[in-house]
C-alpha cells in the first residue's frame, strides 16, 4: 500500500490509522506505541502489523494483560516528557483502566495546580456487531465524554482515522480515540497527502434541509443509508458527524436544527443517560423555540448486547430504525 | 374566520345560526359567512357550549379573526409554548383553513365537558412562535405534526391566504358575480403566472362504462339514478392513490403531497361563476353514496350553500364540460393545487377493437398539470391508469 | 291529466332546476337541453322533481323523446293516459 501518484489511493480505515502511527512516530522521536498484542502480533485488528519490524521494541512495546497497569505506565510516561500512543485493546476493557483515566490523566493538570498535564493518546476499538457478547459489546464514548480533563474523539471515516491522531498527539491533555470494530475492514479512497485534521468541529455529511440526523462513528453509514432512504420518502436529511463527542461542537449542531427545525440523534450507546441524551438536553437549551418536533433518539435496546445475530441485529441500531424515527416526526405531513 | 379559498383575506360574517348557551358538536353548522363564492356555511370542529359571540352580523373580519368562543371559563387551553396567547383565552368557533387532514380525526369529546390539561393543545415551539407573530388562534387549528401538534406548516397554512391576496379595493357595493368574477380572475392569474402547466390529453372508450351505466341504471329508480360525472370522478379519484404528485399543494417552494383525496368537482353556477367544492374521500366511496353526495354538492353549490371544508379542502380539481359541447378541455389549474383534469362529451366515433372498426363512445379526457411537481411521463401514466380504471367500471 | 296541467308540471320541475328560464322565449320546438343549459345532472333532477310531481318514472332510454318541449309534454301525456298506469 503506496501511493505512487498524487491522486487517491484505495486504502482501509485500519491502514489509514496504521499510517497515522507511522506518520507520528516519524514526525516525532517522544511518540511510541504500546498496548496489548500490538508488537510481536500486529495488533488485535491488525492496526500496528509492520511497525514492530520498523520501529523497533523500543517504540512498539508489547504490554502485559494489565490495563490499569500500562495504562498508568503510559500516564506516567506522558507526564515524563513521552508522547505515548496508549492502545487498549477495546473500551470494555478500559473499565479496569477507568480510574486512570479518570482519577489520574484527567485530574492532574487541574490537581497540579497546572504543574503538569498529561499529554497521552489513548485508542480503543469499540462498539458491537461481531457477535462478541454483552461484555465485549460496549459503546460506552458517551460515558467518557462526561468526564471534564479529557477530549473525545469518533472519526468515522478515512480522512479523520488518518488525520485525528497527529492533533491529539499534539495535544497537551489526555484525549481518547474511539475506533468502531466495525470500520476497521471499510474501504475507499484516501490522498496520500492526507495529513493532520482537527479535533473540535463536526462535518455535515450530507446537507438537507428538513432534518438533522446526528451520529458519529459505526452509525455514520447507517444514518447516510437512512438519509437516501428518506430521500426517496421526500424528506430531504441532513447528517451531522460529530467527530469530537467531547467537546461537542453545538454551533453546528445548533445551526443545523435551527434551519431544519427536526433533530434526530442515533447513537450506539444505551439512550439511559448517553451522549445522545445530552445533545438533546443541548438542543433544548438552546433551539427550544426553533423546534417543530420534539427531538428523538435512536439508541440500542436497554439489554447486554445478545450473542446470537438475530438478537444482536435486533438490539442494535439499524438504518430502518432511523428511517421510522424520522418519518415520525413529521406526523401527517410525509 | 376561516380561509376558505387561496386568495381569500377577509369575509363578512352575515349570520349567527347558534347563539350562546346552545351546545354544539363537532359538524354542526353554526354561522353562515359571505364571500366572493356567495354564502358559505360554516362548522364547527368541536364540541362545547357557546360562550360569546364576538362578531356582529353585517361584519367583514380578516380571516382569522375569532368569531365566537366556547366553553368560557379555562384557560389551559392557551396552548403549550410560552409565547403569548395571539387572542382571548378560549376556544374560537370556526377554523382558519385546515389542510384536509382535520378535526374528524381528533378524538371525539363529551359535549360541554370542562377542559382538562388532557386537552391541551399540543404545539411545537416554532409554530407557536409563528403563530404568535402572525395573530393566528391556534385552538381553532388542526395538527399534523407527530401526535397530532400543530406544527409549522400547519401555520403556515393559516396565514398563506392573508398574504397572498393582494388586498383589492373596497368593493362592498358589488353584486355577488362581480366579486366572484374578480375571484376566479385572481386565482386563475395567478394560475397562469405562477404554474408552469403542461398539458396531456387522450381519448378514452366509455362504451364499457356507459353500458354498464346504462344497465345499473335500468335497475333503479330515478331518485337512485347515476351520471357518467361519477364513474369519471372515482376514476380519477381511484387513479391518484398511486400518483401523489398530482393530489396536493403546492406551497412556497415545495409540494406537499395531500394524504386524502378530495376532488374538487367544476360545478358552473346559473347566471355566471364557477366552483369547484369538495367531494371528501371520492376515493374510497362507491359509487350509490357518490352520486347522493354529488347531487347534494351541486344544489348547495347552486343555492350558494356551500360549506366551508368543501371549499378549503379539494387536493385536485376536475372538470366536465361535456353536456356544453367541448369534445376537449384544456384547463387552468387552481392554486395552490397541482393538477386539474377535463372531460370532453362522449362522442359515438368509429373505432378500432380487435382488428374491427365499430362505433364506440369516446370522451377526450386531460390533464393539466404543474411541472415543477410532475412530468408528462408520470402525468400520462395517470391518464392510462384512469382509462383504465373506466374499462371496468363494475370496480369503480 | 289534460296538457296544460302536464305543461305546467313540467315547467315547475323545471324552474326548480333552472329558476331563471324564461318561457316567454323558449323555443318549445327546439333543443330543450340546450336552450335552457340543463347538464346531466340538471336533468336527472328534472326527471326527479316530475317523477315527484307526476308519479311517473322515465327511464333513461326515453330521455331522447324529451327533446324539445312540446315533445316533452307528448311524452307525458303517452304515460299518463289510463292505459299506460302501472
Amino acid at each position: 500500500m503506496t501511493g505512487t501518484t498524487a491522486t487517491s489511493a484505495q486504502t482501509t480505515y485500519r491502514e489509514a490509522i496504521r499510517e497515522s502511527i507511522r506518520d507520528a512516530m516519524i514526525r516525532d522521536e517522544r511518540v511510541f506505541l504500546m498496548g496489548e498484542d500490538v508488537g510481536h502480533y500486529g495488533g488485535c485488528f491488525a492496526v500496528s502489523m509492520g511497525l514492530l519490524d520498523e520501529f523497533g521494541p523500543e517504540r512498539i512495546r508489547d504490554t502485559p494483560l494489565s490495563e490499569s497497569g500500562f495504562v498508568g505506565a503510559g500516564i506516567g510516561a506522558a507526564m515524563g516528557g513521552m508522547r505515548p500512543i496508549v492502545e487498549i485493546m477495546t473500551v470494555n476493557f478500559s473499565l479496569l483502566a477507568l480510574d486512570q483515566i479518570v482519577n489520574n490523566a484527567a485530574t492532574l493538570r487541574h490537581m497540579s495546580g497546572g504543574q503538569f498535564g498529561v499529554p497521552i493518546v489513548i485508542r480503543m476499538a469499540t462498539g458491537g456487531g461481531k457477535q462478541v457478547a454483552a461484555q465485549h459489546s460496549h459503546s460506552l464514548e458517551g460515558w467518557y465524554a462526561h468526564i471534564p480533563g479529557i477530549k473525545v474523539l469518533a472519526p468515522a471515516t478515512l480522512e479523520d482515522a488518518r488525520g485525528m491522531l497527529w492533533t491529539a498527539l499534539e495535544d497537551p491533555d489526555p484525549v481518547l480515540i474511539f475506533e468502531h470494530v466495525l470500520l476497521y475492514n471499510m474501504q475507499g479512497d484516501l490522498s496520500p497527502d492526507a495529513g493532520p485534521v482537527d479535533i473540535s468541529r463536526a462535518a455535515i455529511r450530507r446537507p438537507g434541509k428538513d432534518i438533522s440526523l446526528i451520529t458519529y462513528g459505526g452509525m455514520l453509514a447507517k444514518t447516510l443509508a437512512a438519509a437516501d432512504d428518506l430521500s426517496a420518502q421526500g424528506i430531504d436529511a441532513e447528517v451531522i458527524d460529530l467527530r469530537s463527542l467531547r467537546p461537542l461542537d453545538m454551533p453546528t449542531i445548533l445551526d443545523s436544527v435551527t434551519r431544519t427545525r427536526r433533530a434526530v440523534i442515533v447513537d450506539e450507546g444505551w439512550r439511559s443517560g448517553s451522549l445522545s441524551a445530552e445533545i438533546s438536553a443541548r438542543i433544548m437549551e438552546a433551539a427550544f423555540y426553533e423546534l417543530d418536533a420534539p427531538v428523538s433518539r435512536v439508541c440500542s435496546a436497554e439489554v447486554p448486547l445478545p450473542y446470537p445475530a438475530h438478537l444482536e441485529k435486533a438490539a442494535l441500531p439499524q438504518t430502518a430504525d432511523i428511517v421510522e424515527a424520522a418519518r415520525a416526526l413529521f406526523g401527517e405531513n410525509v | 374566520m376561516p380561509q376558505l379559498g387561496a386568495d381569500m383575506a377577509a369575509a363578512t360574517l352575515t349570520e349567527w345560526l347558534r347563539k350562546p348557551g346552545d351546545a354544539v358538536k363537532h359538524g354542526d353548522i353554526v354561522a353562515v359567512v359571505e364571500t366572493e363564492k356567495g354564502a358559505i356555511e360554516i362548522e364547527i370542529f368541536e364540541d362545547g357550549v357557546i360562550d360569546k359571540l364576538l362578531v356582529d352580523p353585517g361584519t367583514k373580519v380578516p380571516v382569522g379573526t375569532v368569531l365566537a368562543t366556547i366553553d368560557g371559563d379555562h384557560t389551559e387551553a392557551a396552548g403549550v409554548s410560552t409565547a403569548p396567547p395571539p387572542t382571548t383565552p378560549t376556544e374560537a368557533a370556526p377554523k382558519p383553513a385546515p389542510r384536509p387532514a382535520e378535526a374528524p380525526e381528533k378524538p371525539p369529546r363529551p359535549e360541554a365537558r370542562p377542559r382538562s390539561p388532557a386537552d391541551r393543545i399540543k404545539i411545537s415551539p416554532a409554530a407557536a412562535r409563528l403563530a404568535a407573530e402572525h395573530n393566528i388562534d391556534i385552538r381553532a387549528l388542526a395538527g399534523t405534526g407527530p401526535d397530532g401538534a400543530i406544527g409549522l406548516t400547519d401555520i403556515e397554512n393559516a396565514i398563506q391566504g392573508t398574504a397572498s391576496a393582494g388586498g383589492p379595493e373596497d368593493k362592498s357595493t358589488d353584486t355577488p358575480g362581480a366579486a366572484m368574477r374578480r375571484a376566479i380572475a385572481a386565482a386563475m392569474s395567478r394560475s397562469k403566472r405562477e404554474i408552469p402547466h403542461y398539458y396531456l390529453s387522450t381519448p378514452i372508450d366509455m362504451t364499457r362504462a356507459m353500458d354498464w351505466l346504462e344497465e345499473a341504471n335500468r335497475n333503479r329508480p330515478v331518485t337512485d339514478r347515476l351520471i357518467y360525472s361519477v364513474l369519471l370522478i372515482k376514476a380519477v379519484a381511484r387513479a391518484l392513490e398511486e400518483f401523489p404528485e398530482l393530489n396536493g399543494f403546492w406551497n412556497e417552494d415545495e409540494f406537499r403531497p395531500a394524504r386524502d383525496i378530495h376532488i374538487g368537482w367544476a360545478i358552473s353556477l346559473r347566471g355566471g361563476g364557477l366552483v369547484s367544492p369538495a367531494l371528501h374521500n371520492a376515493n374510497r366511496m362507491e359509487p350509490d353514496p357518490l352520486m347522493a353526495a354529488l347531487r347534494d354538492l351541486v344544489k348547495r353549490a347552486r343555492a350558494f350553500r356551500l360549506r366551508g371544508s368543501e371549499l378549503s379542502d379539494p387536493t385536485i380539481t376536475v372538470t366536465n364540460l361535456g353536456d356544453q359541447g367541448v369534445e376537449t378541455v384544456f384547463g387552468v389549474i387552481y392554486p395552490p393545487q397541482v393538477a386539474l383534469v377535463g372531460f370532453g362529451r362522449i362522442v359515438e366515433r368509429p373505432w378500432v377493437v380487435d382488428g374491427a372498426v365499430q362505433p364506440c363512445r369516446i370522451i377526450q379526457t386531460s390533464l393539466a398539470a404543474d411541472h415543477r411537481v410532475s412530468d408528462g411521463h408520470r402525468g400520462g401514466l395517470f391518464l392510462s391508469k384512469i382509462d383504465r380504471l373506466l374499462q371496468e367500471p363494475e370496480t369503480l | 291529466m289534460n296538457d296544460e296541467t302536464l305543461k305546467s308540471s313540467l315547467i315547475d320541475a323545471i324552474l326548480e332546476i333552472a329558476p331563471e328560464a324564461d318561457f316567454d322565449i323558449l323555443d318549445a320546438d327546439d333543443d330543450l337541453r340546450a336552450q335552457l343549459d340543463l347538464d346531466s345532472m340538471d336533468f336527472l333532477n328534472v326527471m326527479i322533481a316530475l317523477h315527484e310531481k307526476l308519479g311517473i318514472d322515465i327511464p333513461e332510454a326515453d330521455y331522447p323523446k324529451l327533446f324539445t318541449l312540446n315533445d316533452a309534454i307528448g311524452y307525458l301525456r303517452e304515460k299518463t293516459t289510463p292505459a299506460a298506469d302501472a
